[in-house]
C-alpha cells in the first residue's frame, strides 16, 4: 500500500534529458505549452505535461482530460497548503462559536489564526466569538517524546473553563499521527466530562495532497458529529442551506441579504457566518445550494442521501450569475409567489449594475485576465470578468479535481490513489426518522428538462473558450512564462504570488483575501469588483518604473511612442508600459 | 466583535497557548536563509509548512518570498523522508540554480527523527558539484522563531567557515551579527560601517533580497545577500560583534568563531536607544581608532535635542512591550531614556534572563512593574489591564489588545502586516531611536487631540 514517492530524483545534467517537444504542434497554444516544459527534467516534464492542457470546447467534442489533484513533485514551489489548513482555517475557520484547539507545536496554529478574512457578525456584542482567538497546545518536547493527550485534555478543560464554548474542536498537526495520539479518544472523554460537544480531526498536514483534503475531513466530521443533532423545525419558508460559501470579505452578508429579500430562508450556510446551531439544525432545510463545488459537494450528496434533501449548483460571484441563481431557487420550489420576489428584486438591482459595467467596459474591454486560485474560485470569477468586457486567457485551480475542471460526469473515472485513499469514504444510508424526500424522481426530472439540474455541475472548463490554456497547481516557472508571454492585464492569485507577479510588471488580485477589500458576491460585491479592476489594470504607476535617465538613455522615439517595445533585454510586459505617465491613458 | 473577556489575574494557561507571543522555528531560519546570496531555503517536511511560513513572511514584507519543501506524503513520514529530500534538493538547484540551499527541518522531519545529515552525505557522494547545502535543525516543540533564526547563523557560519582550529586567512573586515532587524535596519548597519570606513561582513544581509525594488527583468533568486565567500572568510575577520541579550553565549555564532577561529566577540544588546547605541558605537570606534564620523555624532546630537523638546508628552507614560526578548530588552531602554515606563516587558520565549536585562536597562520601575515570559497575548491582556497602560510597543498581533483598551500601538519587529512599511521601519542607532521617538510621540498627540473637544492644531 505504501509506495515510496514517485519523484525519483532528477538526474543534473541538463542536456538529453530534457522533455522533448511534440513533432507539430496542432496550434499556437499548444506550441506554448510544449515550450513551457521544455526547461522541465523528462519525469517532471511527463507529470507537468498532463497537468496542463488547451482547452477544447466545440460543439460535439468532449473536453479534454486534466490531471489534477496529484501530489506537488518536491522543490517545486507550489500555491498549496496543507490537509490541516483547509479542515481548520477553511472550513471550520469561519464558525464564531466554536473553540478551535490546535494540537501540535505552535507555528501551525499561529500561521492560520485570523488570516483568512472571514467575517461573522454576532447578533449581539455579548454573544460568543472565538475567531480572532489562537488556541494551541504548543506542543514541546516531552509531548514528542510521551504523548501528548494529557496536555491535549487540559488544553480543552482550559478552553472550557475560559470561555464556557458550545463546541470545542481539535486539529491534529503532522506530529500528532506520527506520536500516536489518539484525539478522537480524548475528545470522546472530554465530551462526557464536559457535557458539551467535544469532536476531533485527524488532519495532519501530510495526509492529503492539498487543503481539499482537509476540506473533506473536516465535512466527513461535520456530518458525523454535527448535522442533524437538532430537529427544531425552522419557522421559514423556502428554506436552504448554502454549501461552500466562507464569507471572505463579507460575502456571506450580500448573499443572506439578497435571500432575505426574495423571501428565501437561509438555515445554515457551511461555514461563512456560521454557528454551530444552525450546522446542527441543517436538515431541516429542503434544498441544498453549493457555491464552492470542490470543498463540499460530497456533504451535499450525504445530505442528500441521508435526508432526503436535492442539492443544485449556485453562484453568486457575478451579476448574471447571481441572477440566475436565484431563478433557479425560485424554479426548484417552484411557487409564483417567490418567483414574482425575485424578479422583483432582480429588477430592483440589475440597472444599476448594468450601468457600472458599460461604463466600466469602455476601459476594460478586450484586456485579458488569468486566475489561478483555489478549488471554485478561478472558475466563478470569469463571470466578473466577462461582464466588464475581459477575457479568461488562461486559468487552473490549486487544490481542485477532475471533476472541478470537467464536470461530473467524469466522477466515474477518476482513479482513486495512496493519497484519496487516506481520506474516510463515509458510508451513509437513509435516516430511518428523518430521511424525506423532497422532491420525487419526477419532479426532479421535470425541473431538470426546465433547467435546473439537481446534482451537476458542468466544470470550468466547460465555460472557457477553446485554446485558452488550463493549467492544475500552477508553479513558479510556469506563472513566469505565461505572464511573459500573455502579458495579462490583471493575474488572480494569491499573497503568496502577489508580489512575483507584481515584480514583472502585471498586477495581482488576491482572491484569497481580497487584498482586504470585498464584497465580492451578489450585485454589490460585482460592482466592488469590477471598480477594483478597473483601478488595478488602468492604473498608472507602471508608467513610472523607468527612471528618466534610462528612458532617455535607451531613447529611441519620442517620449510617450512605444519605440522601445522591441527593447530585447526588457521584458515584455514592462516594455509595453514604458509610457510617461501624465496624460496617457494606457 | 470580540467576546468581552474578564480574566482573571495570573490566569497563564498551563497547557494551551492562546493567542502566541511567538511564530515557529524552521521561519526563524528562513529570515537567514533569505539573506544569504543566491541562497534558498527548503524546509524538509511537509508543503503546509513552507506555504505557511511564505505567507507570514510575504504579508509582513511584501516581497516575493521562495521557500522550497520536500513535500513529504504519508509514506516519507513513516519511511523517512530521504527520496524526498534528493528530489526536492535537486529540483531546486535545477529551477533556481542556486549558490547555496538552505535546509530546515519542520516538527514533522524531526518527529520521525529523519537523519538529515546522513542523507546529505549520500546526495553530496552521488552529486559532488551540487552548490554547497547547508543544514540546521529546528524543531519547533523545543525553540520559537528566535532560536530558529540564531541556529541558522550559527549553522551557516559552522558548516561554511573552514574546520575547526584553522585560523582563516586574517583580514580587516569585522563580522557582524545583527539577530533578527529589518531590512532598513541592514541597511543603516551597512552605512554606519562604511562611514567608520570599516570593511564589514553582515550575516544575514536580507536587505535587499526581502525589501526589493521593482525589476525589469524577472529574477528567480532575487539580488543581494552575504556572499558565501564573505561567510567563508568571517573565520578570519579581525572580530565579531553580536547583537542579542538573551541568548545562551555558547550557542551563538560569535562565540563559535572566537572559541573556533580565535576571532574576539563583543556582544551587546540590540543599539535601541542612546545609550545602548552608544555603547556599539564606542566598539566602532575602538575597533576603528577613529571618532564617531560627523554625520552620525550630528544625528545623535538631534536625538538628543528631541528627546528635550518633547519628553514631555512622554514623561511618566506607561508602555506594555512584547515581541522577541533581544527587541523587548533594546525598547524597554529606550522607552526608559525617553520617560515612559515599561511597566510590562513579555515576550513568548523562555529565557530567563530577560527580568535581569530588563532591571538592568531600565532599573527604575515601579514596584507593580512585571516582566514575563513563555506567555502569550491572554496573559499580556490579564497583565496589562491591571497595569493600566497608556500605549503598547510590539508587532501587529498587540492590535487586539491596543483595540480593547483604546490606546495607541506603535508598530515594530516583526510582524507587522496591517501597516504598509514593515520591512522599513527604522529600530536601530540614533536613527532610528530618532523615528521611534517621533511616532511615539505623535501616536500620543493623536490621541490626545481626537480626545480634546477643541480640536487645538498646535500641539
Ligand atoms: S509543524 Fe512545526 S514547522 Fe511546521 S508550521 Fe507547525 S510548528 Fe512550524
Ligand atoms: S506541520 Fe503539517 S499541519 Fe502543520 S503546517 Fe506543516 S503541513 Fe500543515
Amino acid at each position: 500500500m505504501m509506495s515510496p514517492p514517485d519523484d525519483k530524483p532528477i538526474p543534473m545534467s541538463p542536456s538529453s534529458e530534457t522533455a522533448a517537444a511534440s513533432p507539430s504542434p496542432a496550434s499556437a497554444m499548444e506550441a506554448f505549452k510544449d515550450d513551457l516544459l521544455k526547461p522541465y527534467p523528462k519525469k517532471v516534464a511527463r507529470k507537468r505535461e498532463k497537468q496542463i492542457v488547451v482547452n477544447q470546447n466545440k460543439p460535439n467534442i468532449s473536453l479534454p482530460q486534466i490531471q489534477a489533484n496529484v501530489r506537488t513533485i518536491p522543490g517545486i514551489i507550489t500555491q498549496r497548503g496543507c490537509t490541516y489548513a483547509g479542515c481548520k482555517g477553511v472550513v471550520l475557520g469561519p464558525t464564531r462559536d466554536i473553540v478551535n484547539i490546535t494540537h501540535g507545536p505552535i507555528g501551525c496554529g499561529y500561521y492560520s489564526w485570523l488570516t483568512r478574512r472571514n467575517q461573522t457578525k454576532p447578533p449581539t456584542d455579548s454573544d460568543e466569538n472565538f475567531i480572532p482567538y489562537c488556541f494551541s497546545t504548543d506542543m514541546q518536547d516531552e509531548q514528542i517524546i510521551f504523548g501528548g493527550e494529557k496536555k491535549l485534555k487540559a488544553a480543552i478543560q482550559e478552553a472550557f473553563d475560559l470561555f464556557h464554548p458550545k463546541a470545542i474542536a481539535v486539529f491534529s498537526t503532522c506530529p500528532v499521527g506520527l506520536i500516536g495520539d489518539d484525539v478522537h479518544a480524548v475528545t470522546r472523554e472530554m465530551k462526557e466530562k464536559l457535557g458539551i460537544n467535544v469532536f476531533g480531526f485527524s488532519c495532519e498536514g501530510y495526509k492529503g495532497v492539498s487543503q481539499s483534503a482537509g476540506h473533506h475531513i473536516a465535512n466527513n466530521q461535520l456530518f458525523k458529529h454535527v448535522i442533524g443533532r437538532n430537529n427544531t423545525p425552522h419557522p421559514g419558508k423556502y428554506k436552504i442551506n448554502l454549501l461552500g460559501e466562507y464569507n471572505i470579505g463579507g460575502d456571506s452578508f450580500v448573499i443572506e441579504e439578497l435571500l432575505e429579500r426574495c423571501g428565501i430562508s437561509l438555515v445554515a450556510t457551511f461555514s461563512g457566518n456560521s454557528t454551530i446551531d444552525a450546522f446542527e439544525n441543517a436538515h431541516v432545510a429542503d434544498l441544498n445550494t453549493v457555491m464552492c463545488h470542490r470543498s463540499i459537494n460530497y456533504v451535499a450528496e450525504m445530505i442528500e442521501k441521508k435526508y432526503g434533501i436535492p442539492w443544485i449548483k449556485v453562484n453568486f460571484i457575478g451579476a448574471k450569475s447571481t441572477a440566475k441563481s436565484l431563478r433557479k431557487i425560485a424554479e426548484y420550489f417552484g411557487k409564483q409567489e417567490l418567483t414574482d420576489r425575485v424578479e422583483n428584486v432582480l429588477s430592483e438591482e440589475m440597472p444599476a449594475v448594468f450601468e457600472v459595467q458599460n461604463e466600466i467596459r469602455k476601459r476594460c474591454q478586450g484586456k485579458t485576465a488569468m486566475l489561478f486560485v483555489g478549488g471554485s474560485r478561478a472558475h466563478h470569477y470569469q463571470d466578473l470578468f466577462e461582464e466588464i468586457g475581459m477575457k479568461t486567457v488562461a486559468a487552473g485551480y490549486e487544490f481542485a479535481h477532475r471533476d472541478d475542471y470537467e464536470g461530473r460526469r467524469v466522477l466515474p473515472d477518476i482513479t482513486v490513489d495512496a493519497d484519496s485513499r487516506n481520506i474516510e469514504e463515509l458510508h451513509v444510508d437513509p435516516d430511518s426518522d428523518l430521511y424525506n424526500p423532497r422532491k420525487t424522481p419526477a419532479q426532479l426530472e421535470i425541473l431538470k428538462k426546465q433547467g435546473v439540474e439537481v446534482a451537476g455541475y458542468e466544470g470550468m472548463m466547460a465555460q472557457m473558450d477553446d485554446q485558452s490554456l488550463v493549467l492544475d497547481d500552477i508553479s513558479h516557472h510556469e506563472t513566469e512564462r505565461l505572464i511573459a508571454h500573455f502579458k495579462p492585464a490583471v493575474f488572480c492569485a494569491g499573497i503568496k504570488e502577489k508580489y512575483a507577479v507584481q515584480k514583472m510588471g502585471v498586477p495581482c488580485k488576491q482572491l484569497h483575501s481580497y487584498d482586504y477589500g470585498g464584497p465580492y458576491a451578489g450585485f454589490k460585491g460585482a460592482v466592488n469588483f469590477y471598480r477594483e479592476i478597473d483601478r488595478m489594470v488602468n492604473a498608472r504607476v507602471w508608467g513610472l518604473i523607468p527612471p528618466p535617465w534610462e528612458q532617455s538613455a535607451a531613447a529611441t522615439g519620442s517620449p510617450g511612442t512605444l519605440a522601445d517595445e522591441e527593447d530585447p533585454d526588457l521584458p515584455q510586459s514592462h516594455a509595453r508600459r514604458r509610457t510617461p505617465v501624465a496624460g496617457s491613458d494606457e | 466583535m470580540t467576546t468581552p473577556l474578564s480574566l482573571p489575574v495570573e490566569s497563564h494557561a498551563a497547557a494551551s497557548s492562546r493567542n502566541a507571543c511567538k511564530l515557529c522555528t524552521p521561519l526563524g531560519a528562513c529570515f537567514v536563509f533569505r539573506g544569504v546570496e543566491g541562497a534558498v531555503p527548503l524546509l524538509h517536511g511537509s508543503q503546509g509548512c513552507s506555504t505557511y511560513i511564505r505567507r507570514y513572511m510575504i504579508s509582513h514584507f511584501r516581497e516575493p518570498v521562495d521557500i522550497a519543501s520536500s513535500n513529504f506524503a504519508e509514506a516519507s513520514a513513516i519511511f523517512g523522508g530521504q527520496q524526498n529530500l534528493r528530489a526536492g534538493l535537486l529540483n531546486v538547484i535545477r529551477q533556481y540554480a542556486p549558490r547555496l540551499v538552505g535546509i530546515a527541518t519542520t516538527c514533522l522531519a524531526e518527529t520521525i527523527g529523519d537523519d538529515v545529515r546522513s542523507y546529505l552525505r549520500d546526495f553530496r557522494r552521488d552529486f559532488p558539484d551540487a552548490p554547497p547545502v547547508v543544514h540546521v535543525a529546528t524543531p519547533s516543540y523545543s525553540g520559537t522563531h528566535v532560536c530558529g533564526f540564531h541556529e541558522a547563523v550559527r549553522g551557516i557560519v559552522d558548516q561554511l567557515a573552514p574546520a575547526a582550529d584553522t585560523p582563516g586567512a586574517p583580514h580587516d573586515a569585522v563580522n557582524l551579527l545583527p539577530g533578527m532587524v529589518s531590512p532598513a535596519d541592514l541597511r543603516y548597519l551597512k552605512e554606519i560601517f562604511a562611514d567608520f570606513r570599516l570593511p564589514l561582513i553582515l550575516l544575514p544581509d536580507y536587505s535587499d533580497t526581502l525589501d526589493g525594488q521593482t525589476w525589469t527583468e524577472y529574477h528567480r533568486i532575487p539580488d543581494g545577500g552575504t556572499p558565501v565567500a564573505d561567510v567563508t572568510r568571517m573565520a578570519g575577520s579581525r572580530a565579531t560583534i553580536q547583537f542579542h541579550s538573551v541568548r545562551a553565549e555558547p550557542a551563538t555564532a560569535g562565540r563559535l568563531l572566537q572559541d573556533r577561529h580565535a576571532v574576539p566577540c563583543h556582544t551587546l544588546g540590540l543599539p535601541i536607544g542612546i545609550r545602548q547605541t552608544d555603547a556599539f558605537f564606542k566598539i566602532l570606534e575602538s575597533l576603528t581608532g577613529r571618532p564617531t564620523p560627523p554625520p552620525h555624532a550630528a544625528e545623535r546630537g538631534r536625538l538628543i535635542d528631541a528627546y528635550v523638546d518633547a519628553h514631555k508628552h512622554l514623561l511618566g507614560l506607561k508602555a506594555v512591550v512584547y515581541g522577541e526578548a533581544d527587541l523587548v530588552v533594546g525598547l524597554a531602554s529606550f522607552l526608559a531614556e525617553v520617560g515612559v515606563v515599561p511597566i510590562l516587558c513579555a515576550t513568548g520565549e523562555k529565557t530567563s534572563h530577560l527580568a535581569r536585562q530588563i532591571a538592568a536597562v531600565a532599573p527604575q520601575r515601579p514596584a507593580e512593574a512585571r516582566v514575563v515570559e513563555g506567555v502569550d497575548f491572554l496573559d499580556i491582556e490579564t497583565h496589562a489591564r491591571a497595569l493600566k497602560p497608556d500605549l503598547i510597543i510590539g508587532a501587529s498581533k498587540g492590535y487586539a489588545l491596543a483595540r480593547k483598551l483604546d490606546i495607541p500601538l506603535l508598530r515594530v519587529g516583526f510582524p507587522v502586516h496591517d501597516r504598509i512599511g514593515g520591512a522599513r521601519i527604522l529600530h536601530m542607532g540614533y536613527r532610528g531611536a530618532q523615528q521611534l521617538f517621533d511616532s511615539l510621540v505623535n501616536e500620543i498627540l493623536e490621541k490626545k487631540q481626537q480626545e480634546s473637544p477643541v480640536g487645538y492644531t498646535y500641539l
